[in-house]
């Protein structure tokens, strides 16, 4: 296991490397989820708002 | 209208494009994670040790696919921005923008990744030569195409802009990809090809390769998740989008 995680003492260049590529993916993953329920939220109280106008004599 | 066009018209109708890249998008996410995973597997500990970088180079089965994908990104956002400009379609406009930031994300990756190579190969992190500087206009061109299209308010007017921009940086793509043929670089040449025999042993090739499949599904997926987003933003006011907010657990907001 040392061995491994040492890579032949490339370790300290491999692993930030993946890092990068782990951290950068996850990011571009959970980006369009938190848009997404900003958006709707956005819509729903666009809604709301136009429900209280009409609802207002 | 024949059944082509009837299709394509009826594929690129936000509601129902919605839905398809709904039930897609997270079956994509998937594959591609665990192609990813597979990949991973084969590359950092079944390949063999190289005989001259020695373990170094193990960085090439994630530096290799994204750089490809970084310029099949834009191919990509190219294309749709070609039909957005020509014909106009609402959808082509959002995928075009969709895939600026995802191809950002790839090139970002590459030049990152390739700058933790170079310094124990080169012995430089970073070096002005035509393979590293044409990537790195790629990244702001892509970076240029996502500040305009957020730099305009109207939705469609800023796709169109930032799609212009888009096409007139496809002539960077063969600058890139040829660059090491035309200039002398410190970067190495085309190790795996299409044509003819690859520079590169079997067992070091096919995590190669599982990775650079799963770096597109994954494009797909993101792609597809961001579009989404993207039409319920442009389409707020119509009904279909209002049903998908209420029926979004309209109690919490």
């Amino acid at each position: 296991m040392t061995d491994f995680l040492a890579m032949g003492g490339y370790g300290i260049y491999i692993w930030p490397a993946y890092a990068v590529f782990v951290v950068v993916f996850a990011i571009d993953a959970i980006a369009p989820r938190l848009r997404r329920r900003r958006v709707l939220a956005d819509i729903r109280g666009k809604l709301r708002r136009r429900q209280a106008r009409e609802a207002t004599p | 209208m024949n059944a082509l066009t009837l299709w394509f018209h009826k594929i690129g109708s936000p509601p129902t494009f919605y839905r398809i890249a709904g039930a897609l998008a997270p079956w994509l996410f998937g594959i591609a994670f665990v192609l990813g995973a597979v990949a991973l597997y084969g590359g950092l500990v079944m390949a063999p040790r190289d005989y001259q970088q020695g373990d170094a180079y193990r960085i090439i089965f994630i530096h290799v696919p994204c750089a490809w994908m970084s310029l099949f990104a834009y191919a990509f956002m190219a294309v749709n921005a070609f039909i957005a400009l020509v014909w106009r379609i609402k959808l082509s406009e959002l995928l075009a923008m969709a895939s600026a930031p995802i191809g950002a994300a790839f090139t970002f990756v590459t030049l990152v990744t390739g700058s933790i190579w170079g310094k124990p190969m080169w012995g430089t992190w970073w070096t002005w030569d035509a393979r590293l500087t044409s990537e790195l206009v790629l990244l702001f061109l892509y970076l240029g195409v996502i500040g305009l299209y957020h730099a305009i308010e109207d939705r469609r007017q800023a796709a169109r802009a930032a799609s212009f921009l888009a096409l007139i940086g496809i002539v960077n793509v063969p600058i890139v990809h040829f660059s090491v043929n035309w200039w002398n670089t410190l970067h190495q040449g085309q190790t795996v090809r299409l044509m003819g025999e690859s520079k590169i042993s079997g067992d070091m090739v096919w995590p190669l390769l599982v990775m650079a499949l799963a770096t597109h599904v994954w494009f797909f997926a993101s792609l597809f998740a961001r579009t989404r987003v993207g039409l319920l933003e442009l389409e707020g006011g119509k009904d279909w989008a209002r049903e998908v907010a209420l029926a979004d657990g309209g109690g919490r907001s």
